[in-house]
């Protein structure tokens, strides 16, 4: 084996300069010191201009593959058509991210910007890691600098949510942690492509390799808060900072896609009689639960940690269909259903943070505190609509229906009908609790809010609202122009 | 040609974008913008029916064919035949009158600009529907329909309308979620979503159980919206809790989507299963016609009435399916226009004794229209015994060669089966009479007394003339229609030689 590896940077740029900004960003914290009077804050404008920056460095690596840290025959970083595809979807998400910080009073910025880089920048590392340990790692560095964030606002209800989330986040490591062992254990390699190789004999398919095999899925599936691992979801979110709720509502989650992808399709492929059962029935629980659980609530923010968690399992379907139809088809089923998400979900957390009232935390805000928000704010309150049809995938939500489609017609072809029966259901479930939503925001706004004096208080604490609703303005562009021409996220990926 | 048919939808979909765009300022203007707009929507239907070829009333006419979403094999494939030419009319003619009778009654809360965008985003989706020659299209034009009804009736509707919202809206996708299902099946085997290849080839290459499979899944879609017994109970309520335009457009266009969309695609793409299906489509039919006009019988709300009547006369329509003869669906065909025409003018009317009275309660509703509001009365009757199928009147000649289809309907083994049906049927139209004889009899006779109301208003009369007029026409020249559905059925129907 060669001692000295030599490294393609161009291939890992993205990570690297997200890193690398990261820690300016936090020195930059330091220089500038306390700056509560000053009008524009250039922290999080830096941190915008890195995660652009790292964006417009995929451009060169949009084809063809760049492989980096290899052995002779397997590669531990690989920047292909996948991981680039999921990089831009997190930076995209953490843009907007950025954006919806800017909205929230009381954060500190610098810290804020620091860590989110920090954690954006093992997200970038997740799309593209090929061996387990690397994965494992990435998958950590996503997570802690997570739950520093969320325990951001200092109260008690933050604290709580991110030790919530910490303790469930270990315990789902370390179980990966057992399974990646007797992985280790059995075949004597954690390259992906290694595995692949080697699994694909049926003798090295002993029950301790298969047992590591499912055990290993334990951190995807936490961070995608899938069943049997969404318990922390709900309480998390609503104790975070609404941005970080926004955070690992996308961002968090496609990590976890990705990295499932990365198991399922890459080294864990022969294995599949093994784990596609069980992810199908993974994929069944967390659309009932995530959609039934978001049936009762009554606040914004814990509605939708509930759907999402309902949409995380419309996104695990097409996996779960793997060994029965195209494994390119599925995988991109799964990943344009994920960027569609990432948009119409971005966007109803941005409304939220756009519409919150000065002062009222985020995560105590009911569904009847929008009540007639399409009359009082026309703008917040169509838009939001908009996604929440986006979602729910009914017309003139265009992009949901069309990604929904897509993932129906996956079950369909590999012949899974009770689970195409399963998410039917779900959405229909889901419908009720989107639709009810919607209506109240056309519904006759509370009495002694007339529409006028409404909107000079909207004119009021617009300076502050300024990003969110630019983030609205951008998701609702993005959504738009993806429900006129669906062919721009149904071809990511596509066979 | 190709450019009428594409601006059927263009015109009401840029109609509604106006009004979103316009803001609060569009609210003084709204209602007549409604108006030029669907009027001029329907101008362009009729133009369509000036150039339609009818000596090729099977062939696709006014074809737009562009590749939408590749990844999905869904293009935006619209065309116009005889089956769907009717349809089109109805739904424009309707949609206009909705306008203009909306001019004068808007219902509470007002709000003009949000009801006569979600009129004209209504029909777009209608439209697209009865136009889309895709299997993919049609389910995204079916989904379009579902958002606006469920605004115009949890927002503009009556007593418990929210309820009756949400159960029209979970019922009707729990429904078409099960059609898309049955559509990817039938592609995954297909290969393809068009209309007009799976059309063309009647079934080929997609195995006996899957078409079976794949009609259940469609058929019970399609069925919720037509809506065929025991699928029917979100329709009472959401007729009675939608305002009078809901119910006008719920009865008069949008349960003719499920019965359409059986016609289009149920029986050419699923042949043998069809085959297989049809006696149990005709017994639910036929519990459907009994059922309703027994539950009118005990109805004491004049509106859930006529509601429930819809559940009668669209069993007929699914009757005449059934029968898979080119009689039964050309009077399947016929009864869906008929009924449209006919019970959009009862809930026009129905909607006006409502105003004048405060109630629709049978118990409480004063009698005697006749002598207290002798036109609208007149009205009320002339609809009322269209509707029970009076020979000259509309309603006659759709249950009429329903009945006769199911007659010379299939041979042995089902013979006896079907004569059943016929029978039973034919009670159902003797009930039907009953019922809507009984109702006449209640509200418009008696000693003249109760308070004086305001006879049809000039408003009124253009927006219910029409419909009066064309029931009928209809009912003296059934060949208008007739001559438009015969060939294409007859496509429909044809085997492989």
């Amino acid at each position: 084996m060669t001692s000295v590896q030599s490294i393609d940077y161009a291939a890992i740029a993205p990570p690297l300069v997200v890193a690398v900004g990261a820690v300016v960003v936090l020195l930059l914290d330091l220089v500038l010191g306390p700056r509560v009077a000053r009008a524009v804050d250039p922290v999080p404008a830096v941190a915008l201009f890195v995660l652009v920056a790292a964006g417009l460095l995929l451009w060169p690596l949009r084809h063809g593959t760049r492989a980096t840290f290899c052995v002779p025959d397997a590669c531990s970083y690989v920047a292909d058509p996948l991981a680039v595809t999921i990089q831009l979807v997190v930076l995209a998400g953490a843009v907007v991210v950025v954006l919806l910080s800017m909205s929230e009073r009381g954060l500190p910025m610098g810290e804020y910007s620091f860590l989110l880089l920090a954690s954006v920048s093992g997200a970038l590392v997740v799309a593209a890691a090929r061996d387990l340990a690397t994965l494992i790692i990435a998958l950590e560095v996503v997570s802690l600098p997570s739950f520093a964030l969320v325990a951001l606002r200092r109260d008690a209800a933050s604290a709580q949510a991110a030790l919530t989330a910490f303790l469930m986040s270990i315990v789902a490591t370390a179980v990966s942690l057992l399974g990646i062992a007797f992985v280790y254990a059995g075949t004597g390699t954690l390259h992906l492509q290694q595995l692949r190789v080697s699994l694909a004999e049926p003798a090295a398919r002993q029950p301790v390799v298969l047992a590591g095999v499912v055990l290993t899925f334990a951190a995807p599936a936490f961070k995608l808060a899938a069943v049997p691992f969404h318990g922390w979801a709900p309480d998390t979110y609503r104790g975070a900072p609404l941005s970080i709720a926004a955070y690992l509502s996308l961002v968090s989650k496609g990590a976890g896609v990705v990295a499932l992808i990365s198991l399922s399709f890459g080294g864990f492929a022969a294995a599949e009689t093994t784990w596609a059962p069980l992810l199908a029935v993974m994929a069944a629980a967390t659309m009932l639960v995530g959609n039934l659980g978001a049936l009762r609530q009554r606040g914004v923010v814990r509605l939708l940690a509930w759907s999402s968690i309902g949409q995380a399992g419309y996104i695990i379907v097409p996996l779960a269909c793997a060994g029965r139809v195209d494994p390119a088809l599925a995988v991109s089923a799964a990943v344009a259903y994920l960027a569609a998400y990432g948009a119409m979900n971005l966007g109803a957390f941005a409304v939220v943070a756009a519409a919150v009232p000065d002062g009222a935390s985020p995560g105590a805000v009911r569904l009847t505190d929008l009540r007639g928000l399409a009359r009082t704010r026309p703008f917040l309150g169509l838009s939001l609509a908009f996604f929440l049809a986006c979602l729910a995938g009914l017309p003139p939500g265009l992009v949901g229906l069309f990604v929904k489609v897509r993932v129906f017609d996956v079950p369909v072809q590999a012949g899974l009908g009770w689970l195409a029966v399963v998410m039917g259901v779900a959405t229909v479930i889901g419908l009720a609790y989107y639709v009810r939503f919607a209506a109240l925001l056309f519904a006759e706004p509370p009495a002694g809010l007339p529409a006028a004096g409404a909107e000079g208080a909207a004119r009021l604490e617009q300076p502050r609202a300024r990003p969110a609703v630019g983030a609205v303005a951008l998701m609702l562009g993005v959504t738009l122009v993806m429900s006129a021409a669906p062919a721009l996220v149904l071809g990511l990926l596509a066979p | 040609m190709n450019a009428l048919t594409l601006l059927l939808l263009v015109l009401p979909a840029s109609g509604c974008v106006v009004l979103l765009v316009a803001g609060a300022r569009a609210e003084p203007w709204a209602a007549r913008f409604g108006v030029v707009v669907a009027g001029a929507t329907f101008l362009v239907s009729l133009l369509l029916l000036g150039q339609f070829d009818r000596s090729r009333s099977a062939e696709l006419q006014g074809v737009v064919d562009r590749v939408w979403v590749p990844q999905l094999g869904l293009r935006f494939h619209l065309g116009v035949d005889g089956i769907s030419l009717p349809l089109l009319l109805l739904t424009t003619l309707l949609v206009l009158l909705c306008a203009v009778y909306t001019l004068g009654h808007l219902p509470d809360p007002g709000r003009p600009r949000a009801f006569t965008g979600l009129v004209l985003l209504l029909e777009v989706g209608l439209l697209g529907t009865f136009l889309a020659q895709d299997l993919l299209l049609f389910f995204v034009f079916f989904e379009i329909v579902l958002a606006p009804m469920y605004f115009l009736i949890a927002h503009w509707g009556g007593h418990g309308r929210t309820r009756a919202a949400t159960t029209f809206i979970l019922y009707t996708v729990l429904g078409s979620v099960l059609m898309l299902l049955g559509f990817l099946l039938v592609r995954s085997y297909a290969g393809t979503t068009d209309l007009v290849a799976l059309t063309a080839r009647h079934g080929d290459g997609i195995p006996r159980n899957v078409q079976l499979l794949a009609i259940v899944a469609i058929g019970i879609g399609l069925a919720v919206k037509a809506p065929m017994w025991p699928l029917h109970t979100w329709l009472p309520d959401a007729h009675t809790a939608a305002p009078t335009v809901g119910s006008v457009l719920l009865a008069g266009v949008l349960l003719k989507m499920g019965t359409y969309g059986l016609v289009r695609i149920a029986l050419p793409v699923l042949p043998s299963a069809s085959r297989t299906a049809a006696p149990y489509l005709g017994a639910l039919a036929v519990v459907g016609i009994l059922y309703g006009s027994m539950a009118c019988l005990a109805q004491r709300d004049l509106k859930r009435l006529i509601a429930f009547s819809s559940v009668g006369h669209m069993g007929f329509v699914l009757l005449g399916i059934a029968s898979l003869t080119a009689v039964g669906i050309n009077g399947a065909l016929y009864a869906n226009i008929a009924h449209g025409v006919i019970t959009g003018l009862l809930f026009f009317l129905v909607g006006a004794i409502k105003e004048r009275h405060g109630t629709t309660d049978l118990s409480a509703l004063p009698r005697s229209l006749y002598a207290r509001a002798p036109r609208l009365g007149g009205l009320l009757a002339v609809a009322a015994v269209a509707s029970l199928g009076l020979p000259g009147l509309a309603g006659f000649w759709g249950e009429f060669l329903s009945m006769q289809g199911v007659w010379r309907g299939p041979g042995a083994p089902h013979r006896l089966f079907y004569l059943g049906l016929l029978v039973a049927a034919a009670l159902g139209t003797v009930l039907t009479a009953y019922y809507l004889l009984r109702m006449v009899r209640r509200v418009d006779q008696g000693d003249g007394s109760g308070p004086p109301v305001a006879d049809v208003t000039a408003l009124e009369a253009v927006a219910w003339l029409p419909l009066a007029v064309l029931v009928v026409v209809l009912g003296v020249l059934p060949t208008i229609l007739l001559g438009w559905s015969v060939a294409p059925v007859e496509l429909l129907l044809s085997v492989r030689p």
